[in-house]
């Protein structure tokens, strides 16, 4: 081992994603969860006014119409999205699935998550339309 | 072959003995369509500096020895064609490996690794052989081929930004071949492996960047076998707690 002096590279801990599409793909992946854990907060902040009664409930509502309200949802919708379609894709990955001895095709595992976030969309308005 | 058309090749040097740190020394070499970046070392070595060290052997792309950072991103350079670059190529060591001589990386942590998760069939019981072979359908070999094609590059490695910032991961080439043989009918030694791939620096490490199936030049999409074995591992966890789980 005379003469060895293997040298290592420093990766810097803040700016490594910022080397890579790939990377700064991943992070925006990750950072979508920020929003989804935001819209949640809000979400409870409404069951909070429901169970507080009507008048708290009305004040919520009325917010939610607000222009502050409304382009923080768009933001939420954004990133929700991006959230949502990019976790499907990655499905078959992490659940590959068979019929039988035979490997169900990536699109149509994908396909299926697409399939049950129309279903339960449409549900949710139906819901909601009552 | 007869143009005077040229390439530039921009090669990382760090010569131990000598230098403190690597740098880059730039070397003019003929653009043959056919070539590969490793061809292009090999006219280097061959004609304008026979001190460049690099690791190859097969030039097929089997032999997993070529790997190396080319413009940013680890390739085999075998398989990367000096017509798919521009006029200049950034040839470097392996990213997240240290350095021992110019491109080539101390694999060692890698080959320790590799060792812990035990990469070889654990039977229940060794039958003798008048008993004949291990019988496997079809299907049974389809469920784990796709991590039998691993030939041990590294480039996944040298993608993976987890691995970057904690070299104690045991990192993607080595998870999907424990999953390779824990998918694989003739063997059980999962629960021997799991003591490595189910532990903090295993699977739990990885974030799921997806880099190491990205740049797999086999395609054997070491993210999924990691991200099966998070999920075969939270079952483990579950199936515990039951009544009568272990």
């Amino acid at each position: 081992m005379m003469g060895r002096k293997p040298y290592i590279r420093e990766v810097s801990k803040t700016t490594w994603w910022l080397k890579h599409p790939r990377y700064m793909n991943y992070m925006l992946r990750e950072v979508t969860s920020l929003f989804i854990g935001l819209y949640t907060a809000v979400a409870i902040d409404g069951v909070w006014r429901l169970q507080q009664g009507r008048e708290a409930w009305e004040h919520f509502i009325a917010w939610t119409f607000s222009t502050e309200a409304v382009f923080m949802h768009i933001v939420f919708l954004v990133f929700a999205v991006i959230h949502t379609t990019t976790w499907f894709n990655v499905t078959p990955k992490a659940m590959p699935m068979h019929v039988g001895d035979e490997p169900l095709p990536d699109a149509a595992i994908i396909g299926a998550h697409y399939a049950g976030w129309v279903v339960v969309s449409v549900l949710a308005l139906l819901i909601a339309g009552k | 072959m007869s143009n005077d058309r040229t390439i530039t090749l921009e090669v990382m040097r760090y010569r131990p003995e000598t230098d403190a740190a690597p740098s880059f020394q730039s070397y003019v070499v003929p653009y043959v369509e056919e070539w590969v970046v490793l061809d292009a070392l090999n006219y280097v070595k061959d004609n304008l500096d026979t001190t460049v060290s690099y690791r190859w052997s097969c030039h097929m792309a089997v032999c997993g020895s070529c790997g190396m950072m080319i413009d940013g991103e680890p390739k085999l350079s075998c398989k990367a064609f000096l017509r798919d670059y521009g006029s200049k190529i950034r040839v470097e060591p392996l990213s997240h490996f240290p350095i021992e001589r110019d491109l080539v990386v101390v694999i060692d942590d890698f080959i320790e690794k590799f060792t812990r998760i035990r990469p070889y069939i654990i039977a229940q019981s060794e039958k003798p052989v008048s008993e004949g072979e291990y019988l496997q359908t079809p299907a049974q070999l389809h469920k784990y081929k796709q991590f039998t094609l691993c030939i041990n590059c590294l480039l996944c490695y040298a993608a993976c930004p987890q691995y970057a910032h904690n070299p104690e991961f045991v990192g993607p080439a080595a998870l999907s071949m424990a999953h390779r043989y824990n998918l694989d009918s003739r063997d059980s030694g999962r629960d021997l492996r799991q003591e490595v791939s189910a532990s903090h620096e295993g699977v739990w490490e990885c974030s799921f960047v997806g880099a190491c199936s990205d740049v797999c030049p086999k395609h054997v999409d070491p993210a999924a076998a990691i991200q099966q074995t998070k999920i075969a591992s939270t079952m483990d966890y579950y199936k515990a707690l039951l009544p009568g789980g272990k």
